[in-house]
């Protein structure tokens, strides 16, 4: 069994809380105590049902306002795999909330009100899933019960969004017409809505294959910790402690360090008391190398046969998730997997106006804004483009003086 | 383009191994809050398998409210013999007699929102910059919002509204003086992963969470194990029944339910089918709605 991530997109007037609330509760994830106390809340739809939207609308302030404003993540399993929702908020003002879900999903529910069809949040939503490079959409029509389960609306709504989808470069998505409030086509098929043929939701999640985000010859891994225990016994032990993030690695290969360059060949992997012979994506073990290298945080082991750029410039998307806007004239801390240095936003490109998709020039970088800067690092990076491999192409800005994460990045070109 | 995918207890425990080495790499004091229970227990094995051969670049803290069950200390004793690290203690009862906290008083007396007071002077005592604990988004709602690594003021205090943004598998642990983070591993996993975790990786857990003999009052539609920490009165009937735990806390406040799982598989198959969640049979939070939020604010785990 494996674990799907997915992220949803649409605001409350979509109806999405109560699409997850549906889901969860149709699934037989919500218990019996969290159900009572679901009833003391008093918070019921107009003919008398419970709202299931409250189950995730975690805090106070939420609850008060009616309006979700962080990222909740909500956990169910069915017989076939486990799930993990992160529910974001749908309103501009919360983008980067969106983009913080979206960073760890593989799939996305993008929310369209059947009444409204493909709106300007909709052009929103399905940019930053593909900015975010999500490899898998699922578009759920709701309210289809508001539109007397009309099989011409979502027709109509399935050809709006596939010219948005080739406009903003989705390419793997699928349709599904849904109410949540009244429970069609969520866990079971509709029979209110007999010509439509495919999945429901549930089903269509548990099934779905998603595409792979990256190529296993894309070996990398991120040193975070050396393991020197200097015991008599372990004198001369000393391991590389990490996880692979992405492709693989097994005992024998070439691997070559980065920045440094050096190269050398894994003798070892272990995970404690086991010595697997290849590390997968994914896998968080302990390297050992035939030769000794200095290594230390920070560095990066590849595959010799495949290797990152290694710059000090880069041009990169920018979303700014700090109230503070951007200061071109601050050198900011850039996290890049275990590897921290200093940088500076050397040129502003354009930014993007992420309701009609238009560049705009403005020198101006303001919480929620996104566009493409070129970066100048302290030390030398060794990155993958994000489109060719998320899990080394991607980093965060951390705000010197407050400490704060102040902007995410998403690596396009080397810039040098 | 193919891709392997790892099995979901592999990817748990590597996403949670992941996390304590950047707790190791970005900390300069950092410790591991231990409380007995399962999911501080399954920490200190995710701590072997990110550490081993070297030590925990880290101590075990046990916040001690001198209500606890004995096999939970017990239990606690033998593994630092076996693990072979350091253990520090705070204890409520020393923040009690110099004054800092006063015993509440009353039927439901609890020293569990005491060991706040006692957990906030240990961080500040020795200077811990992160603590490790293992919360669990499942558990409860405010809780499925907090980050992996969720920064706590000079007063130790949770802002729900001021949480940094967390991209990827990037954490941010920068800090000014006087704050510390609390890194929660197992944010992801769910109760019945922790279980089947357990059950993998042959865990020895403390005796209270299989079932057991005990003497046991009902108050509030709950179980509570008959103790000299719980105030009893005429009105409250000692029984002996056949329970476990579902959670170790104080004993004044962890209910027990009613169990004839004296072996894992016979737990896991228990709360596969369970109705009522873990934190069900916690008396703190059913306090309001908001209890957990407003507990977390004021700087509880």
């Amino acid at each position: 069994m494996n674990i799907l991530k997915f992220l949803t997109a649409g605001s409350v007037d979509d109806g999405k809380s109560t699409l997850i609330g549906r889901l969860l509760y149709d699934s037989g994830a919500i218990l019996v105590d969290q159900l009572e106390a679901l009833q003391r809340s008093n918070r019921k739809n107009d003919d008398g049902t419970i709202d299931l939207a409250i189950l995730t609308d975690g805090l106070k302030a939420e609850r008060e306002q009616g309006i979700t404003i962080d990222v909740a993540y909500k956990y169910f399993q069915t017989d076939k795999r486990k799930f993990i929702i992160a529910d974001t908020p749908g309103h501009i003002q919360y983008t980067r909330n969106m983009v913080t879900g979206a960073s760890n999903a593989g799939l996305a529910i993008i929310l369209i009100d059947a009444r409204k069809g493909v709106i300007e949040q909709t052009i929103r939503h399905s940019f930053l899933v593909s900015l975010l490079g999500l490899p898998q959409v699922v578009v759920c029509v709701n309210k289809m019960d508001m539109v007397d389960y009309e099989e011409d609306v979502f027709n109509k709504i399935v050809s709006d969004y596939k010219s948005l989808a080739a406009k903003v470069g989705l390419k793997n998505v699928a349709y599904i017409p849904v109410s949540a409030l009244k429970g069609d086509n969520i866990v079971h098929a509709s029979e209110r809505m007999p010509w439509f043929k495919g999945n429901s939701l549930l089903p269509y999640l548990e099934t779905v294959e998603i595409p792979a985000d990256t190529l296993t010859e894309h070996a990398r891994f991120p040193v975070q910790w050396v393991i020197r225990p200097q015991t008599e016994e372990l004198h001369d032990y000393r391991g590389y402690a990490g996880r692979v993030s992405s492709g693989s690695f097994r005992v024998n290969d070439k691997v070559t360090v980065l920045p440094s360059g050096f190269t050398s060949t894994i003798s070892k992997i272990e995970l404690l008391d086991s010595e697997p012979e290849a590390a997968i994506s994914g896998m968080s073990v302990t390297i050992h190398l035939e030769d000794e290298i200095d290594i230390s945080r920070g560095d990066t082991l590849v595959s010799a046969k495949n290797k990152p750029q290694v710059s000090q410039q880069i041009e990169a998307d920018l979303c700014w998730m700090d109230t503070k806007p951007l200061d071109t004239t601050h050198t900011y801390f850039l996290q890049h997997n275990s590897k921290l240095t200093r940088c500076r936003i050397q040129e502003i490109l354009y930014k993007v106006n992420i309701n009609t998709l238009e560049q705009e020039f403005d020198e101006d970088f303001k919480l929620n804004d996104i566009g493409r800067i070129v970066i100048k690092t302290a030390d030398p990076l060794a990155f993958d483009l994000y489109q060719d491999n998320k899990a080394n192409g991607g980093a965060i800005l951390i705000d010197s003086r407050t400490n704060v994460t102040v902007g995410a990045l998403m690596f396009r070109a080397n810039a040098e | 383009m193919s891709k392997q995918q790892l099995d979901y207890l592999d990817e748990l425990e590597a996403e949670a191994i992941h996390i304590l080495r950047e707790v190791a790499g970005q900390f300069e004091k950092p410790a591991l809050l231990f409380s007995g229970g399962k999911d501080s227990i399954t920490l200190v094995r995710l701590a072997e398998k990110a550490f081993r051969p070297g030590k925990f670049p880290f101590p075990l803290v046990h916040i001690d409210t001198g209500h606890n069950f004995e096999e939970t200390i017990i239990y606690r004793d033998n593994m630092i013999k076996r693990i072979g690290e350091k253990l520090i203690v705070g204890y409520v009862q020393d923040d009690i007699d110099n004054g800092r906290v006063v015993e509440q008083k009353g039927k439901n007396a609890s020293r569990n929102q005491l060991q706040t007071v006692t957990l906030l002077n240990t961080i500040a005592k020795h200077q811990f910059d992160a603590c490790i604990g293992g919360a669990r988004r499942d558990e409860e709602k405010a809780r499925a919002k907090e980050r992996i690594f969720s920064v706590r003021d000079e007063f130790g205090q949770w802002d729900p509204k001021r949480q940094r943004p967390e991209l990827w598998n990037i954490y941010n642990g920068k800090i000014h003086k006087g704050e510390n983070v609390r890194v929660f591993p197992i944010s992801n996993w769910t109760e019945l992963d922790v279980w089947n975790y357990i059950r993998r990786e042959k865990i020895e857990l403390p005796t209270i969470y299989f079932a057991h003999e005990r003497d046991v009052i009902t108050r509030n539609g709950q179980l509570m194990a008959a103790s000299p920490f719980l105030n009893m009165d005429d009105e409250d009937v000692v029984e002996r029944r056949n329970v476990r735990f579902r959670t170790v806390g104080d004993m004044t406040c962890t209910a027990a339910v009613e169990s004839y799982a004296f072996e894992i598989d016979n737990i896991i198959d228990e709360i596969s089918a369970s109705r009522v969640s873990e934190r069900g049979a916690r008396m703190d939070d059913k306090v309001s709605e908001a209890a957990m939020e407003d507990r977390k604010k004021g700087g509880y785990f």
